[in-house]
C-alpha cells in the first residue's frame, strides 16, 4: 500500500505545480504550451511505470518524485563561483565552453544567451532561441521524442525550462569540441528538467563533450532530455561523463534521429550517480547511416545505474553497435537493457549489440536484457551479454609476478574498462577519464579532480 | 525452379496427421463452472483432496486474466466455448488389446504409435492419451517388475494418493500463472511416472497426445518423480486433426528429480498448425518445470516444436539442490501465420549448479518467432554457471525472429554467458552445395538440419530420425 500512496503523493505534486506553471503562464509560445499541455495529459494517462512495465522492470523512479523537491521556475545564478566551475574544465582542451547551471543556460549577459560564428555554427541558450529565432526549433523540437512513449519526457516537456541549442549549417567545420558543463548548484532539494537540441548538417565531424557535476551535496532529480538530429551525411561524436553525488537522482532521456548516410558515435561513463537511469533512443531514418555507442558505469555503495538503449533500424544497409560494460562493487546494481529492432525494409542492416559485466562483491547485482526484434531476413544481428567475476588465470598470472592482490583487481579492472575509454578520441579527454576511472577504482574519486567539493 | 520457388514449395506442404477418427465419445457440456468440476472430478472417481484442490485452483483463475505480455496476437478466447471434457465412449476399463475400440487403435496406429506390444520393436512403454483421456499404457507389467509406476494420472490419482499429493502442484502450483490454474482446476488425464530408487528406467517412457473432438481443449497433466540414484528418459508426441477453429491445449508438466536424479524429458510438437492462411490451428500453452530438488541431480528439456498455431511455453529448470544441472535444448520452427514465443528459465539456487540453454529458432512465410528466456543466480548460488546460445534464421522476408532474454545475477561467483546470432541461409552456402551437385531444395535441407543439429542430437533416436523428418517436412517448400 505504501507504493499506492507515494504514486498519489507524486502525482499531486506534480499536478500542482503544473498548474502553478499554467497559472503564471510562464514559457509561453502558444506551440510550446499546447506541446506542453498534451505531454502532461499523456503523464496522467499512464501515469509512473509499474515493476510489470517491461521498460522499468528493474527500476522503481516514482519514489523519488514524492519527496519535497523545489522548482526553479527562473534562473539563480548569482552565488556561483565561475572559478569553481572552471576547475572541472579538462586542462589542455580547448573547446567552446558552455555551462549550464541547474538546467539553466549560464551567460554574463543578454548578449552571450545565443552565439552565432562566422562559418554559420550557432549555439547557445534554447530558450533565447525559442523567443528569437523559433523557426529554427521548430521543425525538430519534441519531434522525436513524442513517438515513444516514455513519461520521463512527459515530465521534461511539461515542465522543461531552458537547455542547450546547437546548431551546425553544412559545410562548418568545428576545430575545436563543444564542452558543455552541466552543472547542479543548489541548496535544497530540486527538480530539473533540461532540454536540448542538437541539429547538425555538416559532414565534417563535431565532437560535443557533456560532463554532469554536482557541486555540493543537496539532493536533486534531473530529468533532461536530448534530442539529435544528424542529416544527410552528418557526422557527430557525442560524449557525456556522469559525476553527480551520490544522493543524485539522474535521469537522461536521448534521442538520435540519423539520415542517410549520417554517422554517429557516443561514448557514456557513468562515475558517479545515486539512481542513474539513461534511456538512449536511436531512430536510423536513412540508409548506410552508422551509429556506435558505448558505455561504461562504475557502481558502489547502494547506486543504481540503468542503462537502456532501443536502436531502430528503419532503412537498410546501416550498421550499429553498442558495448556496454558495468562494474558493480558494494551493494550496487547495474542493468543494462537493450533492443535492435530491424525493420521489414531494413534488409542488409548489420546490428550488434555486447553488455559485460564485473561483479565485484557479494551484495551487488546485475540485470541485463539485451533483445532483438528483427522483420528483415537479410541482416546480421547478434547480441551478447556475459556476466562475471576477475578471471583467475589472470589474476594468478599478476599474482605470480609480485604484483599484490589489490594491484591485480586494479590492473583487471582497469583494463575491463578500457574497451570503453579507448573509444574516446578527444586525447586529453580520454587521459583525463582514464585518470578518473583509475581513480574511482581505487576508491580515491569521491570528488572530481580539481574540485573543491566532496561528492560522497 | 530458381531457389525462392524453392523455399516457398518447402513450406507449403500439407499436415499429414490431420485426419479425424469416428469414434463415439462422450463429452461434457460447453463451458466451465463448479458444476463441471465436481462432475469430472466424479466421473475420474477422484479423492476429495482432488476435488478440493480443483475448486480452489477454480476460484483463483476465476480472479485472474489472461496475460498479455508475450510477443503474440491472440484472437479473444472464450472460455465458456470450450468443452472441458471429451472421451472415447467405454463400457468398461480396457483389459487387453482386444477391448480397445478397433477405430481408436486403428488412429494409433495411423500415428505409427506401437499401442501393442507384440508388434513394436522400438521398446518404447507408450501411454496414449485422446482428447482427455489415456488409452492404453503399454509395457506396465515389465515395468511395474522394477517397481516403476506408470500409467495415466486418472490411475495415478486412484491408486498412488500419497505421491500424488506430495508432488502434485509441487512445482507448478496452481497459483502459477493464468493457464496453470485453468489446468489444475480441469485437467482430465495426463501421464504419471514414478521411478524408484536406484533404478535405471531400461526403456523410453512415451506419452502420445491426440486431440480428436471438435470444440474440445486438451488439459493434461504429468508428473515425473526421479528418486534418489534413478534415470528415465520420457518422450512425448502430439498431433491433432485439421479443423478451421482453434483449439486450446494448456498442459501442465511437472518433474521433480532427487539426490543424484536424471530426468531427461522430450517433446516432439506437430499439434495441427493451421493452413497455410492462418486458419486453424492449436493454441499450445503449456506450463512445463522441473526441479533438481536434491544434489547433484539433472533435469533435461528437449524439444522440437513444429506445430501449433501459437506456441507459448518455457520449459523450466529450479536448480535448487548443489551441484544440479539444468539443459535446455530447442528447434522452433514456424511458418506461415504460425507464432511461437517460447525458451526457458533457469533458476540456480544451490551452489555449483549448471544450466545449458541451446535454442534454434527457424521462422518461414509470415510467421513470428520469438525466445524469451530468463537466467536467474541468487544470491547463494556460488559457482553457478550458465552458457546461452539462441540462433534465429529466417526464410522469408515477411517472417520475424526475436530475442528476449533476461539475466539477472546476485552473485559474484557466477558466470553467465548468452549469445545470440540472427541470420539467414547464405546465398555462398547454396552456391557451395549447388556447385557439388546438391539441388537446392537439398542444400536448404542440409544447411537446416546442420543448423539444428545440435538439439537434434539430443534427441533419443527413434525421436531423433522422426524430428528430422518432421523438419523437412514443415519446411518442405519454403526456401530460396
Amino acid at each position: 500500500m505504501k507504493s499506492t500512496f507515494m504514486h498519489d503523493i507524486a502525482i499531486d505534486n506534480l499536478k500542482a505545480l503544473f498548474n502553478q506553471l499554467e497559472n503564471e503562464k510562464q514559457y509561453q509560445p502558444d506551440w510550446l504550451f499546447h506541446l506542453r499541455s498534451r505531454a502532461f495529459e499523456n503523464f496522467l494517462i499512464h501515469k509512473f511505470p509499474t515493476k510489470k512495465d517491461e521498460t522499468y522492470k528493474y527500476t522503481s523512479l516514482e519514489p523519488h518524485f514524492s519527496g519535497k523537491l523545489t522548482y526553479l521556475s527562473q534562473t539563480k545564478c548569482s552565488n556561483i563561483n565561475i572559478d569553481e566551475v572552471f576547475k572541472c574544465d579538462v586542462p589542455s582542451l580547448d573547446t567552446h565552453l558552455i555551462i549550464l547551471v541547474n538546467g539553466w543556460y549560464y551567460a554574463s549577459s543578454q548578449q552571450e544567451l545565443l552565439h552565432e560564428t562566422s562559418d554559420g555554427l550557432i549555439y547557445g541558450s534554447l530558450r533565447e532561441v525559442t523567443n528569437k529565432k523559433p523557426e529554427l526549433i521548430k521543425p525538430y523540437f519534441a519531434q522525436s521524442s513524442r513517438t515513444i512513449n516514455n513519461f520521463l519526457d512527459d515530465l521534461n516537456l511539461s515542465f522543461m525550462q531552458d537547455g542547450l541549442f546547437v546548431y551546425i549549417p553544412p559545410q562548418a567545420r568545428l576545430e575545436k569540441p563543444i564542452q558543455v558543463i552541466n552543472l547542479v548548484v543548489a541548496d535544497e532539494a530540486v527538480q530539473i528538467y533540461p532540454r536540448h537540441l542538437i541539429i547538425s548538417e555538416s559532414s565534417h565531424l563535431t565532437q560535443i563533450l557533456f560532463c554532469d557535476h554536482s557541486l555540493n551535496i543537496s539532493p536533486f532529480v534531473m530529468n533532461g532530455t536530448m534530442e539529435i538530429y544528424l542529416k544527410d551525411n552528418a557526422k557527430l561524436s557525442f560524449y557525456r561523463m556522469q559525476n553527480a553525488h551520490n544522493h543524485s537522482i539522474q535521469l537522461t532521456n536521448n534521442y538520435i534521429t540519423q539520415s542517410h548516410q549520417s554517422e554517429f558515435k557516443s561514448v557514456y561513463v557513468t562515475l558517479h550517480g545515486g539512481v542513474v537511469r539513461n534511456n538512449i533512443f536511436v531512430q536510423i531514418n536513412g540508409e548506410e547511416a552508422k551509429n556506435s555507442m558505448y558505455g561504461l558505469w562504475l557502481a558502489d555503495k547502494n547506486q543504481h545505474i540503468d542503462y537502456f538503449t532501443h536502436v531502430n533500424h528503419n532503412k537498410p544497409a546501416s550498421e550499429s553497435n553498442q558495448f556496454f560494460k558495468g562494474i558493480l562493487d558494494d551493494e550496487a546494481t547495474g542493468i543494462f537493457s537493450g533492443k535492435i529492432f530491424v525493420a521489414k525494409d531494413a534488409q542488409k542492416t548489420n546490428a550488434y549489440q555486447s553488455n559485460k559485466n564485473l561483479i565485484i562483491s557479494q551484495n551487488a547485482k546485475v540485470r541485463s536484457k539485451p533483445q532483438l526484434e528483427i522483420y528483415a531476413d537479410d541482416v546480421k544481428c547478434s547480441h551478447g551479454s556475459a556476466t562475471g567475476k576477475l578471471d583467475d588465470d589472470a589474476m594468478f598470472y599478476l599474482r605470480s609476478r609480485g604484483i599484490s592482490h589489490k594491484e591485480s583487481c586494479q590492473l583487471l579492472m582497469f583494463a575491463f574498462a578500457s574497451d570503453i575509454t579507448n573509444q574516446i578520441d578527444i586525447d586529453p579527454l580520454k587521459e583525463e577519464i582514464e585518470t578518473l576511472v583509475d581513480k574511482r577504482l581505487r576508491g580515491e574519486l569521491s570528488r572530481c579532480n580539481r574540485c573543491s567539493i566532496s561528492c560522497t | 525452379m530458381n531457389s525462392e520457388d524453392i523455399i516457398q514449395n518447402l513450406t507449403q506442404s500439407d499436415y499429414k496427421y490431420g485426419f479425424t477418427t469416428n469414434i463415439e465419445t462422450e463429452t461434457f457440456p460447453k463451458g466451465i463452472n463448479e458444476d463441471i468440476i465436481r462432475r469430472l472430478s466424479e466421473i475420474k472417481g477422484e479423492p476429495s483432496f482432488m476435488l478440493e484442490w480443483r475448486l480452489k485452483a477454480f476460484e483463483y483463475w476465476k480472479q485472474m486474466e489472461m496475460p498479455t505480455w508475450a510477443h503474440l496476437k491472440i484472437p479473444p478466447i472464450d472460455y465458456q466455448e470450450i468443452i472441458y471434457y471429451a472421451a472415447p465412449k467405454k463400457n468398461k476399463a480396457p483389459e487387453s488389446l482386444d477391448d480397445i475400440d478397433p477405430e481408436l487403435k486403428k488412429t494409433f496406429d495411423k500415428l505409427g504409435i506401437p499401442l501393442e506390444e507384440q508388434k513394436q520393436l522400438s521398446g518404447v512403454a507408450v501411454d496414449a492419451v485422446m482428447d482427455s483421456v489415456s488409452i492404453k499404457t503399454t509395457f506396465k507389467e515389465t515395468l511395474a517388475n522394477l517397481g516403476i509406476i506408470f500409467c495415466s494420472m486418472s490411475e495415478a490419482i486412484r491408486e498412488h494418493p500419497d505421491l500424488v499429493k506430495k508432488y502434485l502442484g509441487s512445482v507448478v502450483p496452481y497459483t502459477d500463472n493464468f493457464f496453470a490454474a485453468l489446468n489444475s482446476a480441469v485437467f482430465s488425464d495426463g501421464s504419471f511416472v514414478y521411478i524408484p530408487k536406484g533404478v535405471r528406467c531400461p526403456m523410453e517412457l512415451s506419452t502420445y497426445f491426440r486431440i480428436n473432438a471438435k470444440n474440445t481443449g486438451q488439459f493434461e497433466r504429468t508428473l515425473i518423480i526421479a528418486d534418489e540414484d534413478s534415470y528415465v528418459s520420457y518422450l512425448e508426441g502430439c498431433t491433432a486433426p485439421m479443423r478451421d477453429e482453434h483449439q486450446l491445449h494448456a498442459a501442465v508438466v511437472e518433474l521433480i528429480a532427487l539426490k543424484n536424479a536424471e530426468i531427461k524429458y522430450s517433446t516432439v510438437q506437430n499439434w495441427y498448425p493451421g493452413d497455410k492462411n492462418g486458419k486453424g490451428g492449436i493454441y499450445n500453452f503449456v506450463t512445463k518445470r522441473g526441479i533438481c530438488k536434491e544434489e547433484n541431480s539433472k533435469i533435461s528439456w528437449t524439444q522440437v516444436e513444429t506445430g501449433s498455431a501459437i506456441t507459448w511455453k518455457y520449459p523450466s529448470c529450479i536448480l535448487k539442490g548443489d551441484n544440479s544441472i539444468g539443459e535446455f535444448y530447442s528447434v522452433a520452427v514456424t511458418n506461415n501465420y504460425q507464432q511461437a514465443d517460447t525458451g526457458t528459465k533457469m533458476i540456480h539456487i544451490g551452489k555449483n549448479t549448471r544450466s545449458r540453454i541451446v535454442s534454434k529458432g527457424i521462422s518461414a512465410g509470415y510467421s513470428q518467432n520469438s525466445y524469451r528466456g530468463l537466467v536467474k543466480i541468487m544470491k547463494n548460488a556460488d559457482n553457478a554457471r550458465n552458457f546461452t546460445q539462441c540462433d534465429s534464421m529466417l526464410l522469408s522476408d515477411k517472417c520475424g525472429a526475436h530475442t528476449f532474454p533476461y539475466i539477472e545475477i546476485d552473485n559474484p561467483t557466477a558466470i553467465a554467458e548468452h549469445e545470440a546470432t540472427t541470420s539467414r541461409i547464405g546465398e555462398d552456402q547454396i552456391f557451395y552445395c549447388n556447385q557439388r551437385g546438391i539441388s537446392t531444395e537439398d542444400a536448404v535441407g542440409l544447411i537446416v538440419n546442420g543448423y539444428a543439429r545440435e538439439v537434434l542430437n539430443q534427441l533419443p533416436m527413434e525421436f531423433a530420425v522422426e524430428a528430422q523428418k518432421l523438419l523437412q517436412i514443415t519446411l518442405e517448400n519454403s526456401v530460396g
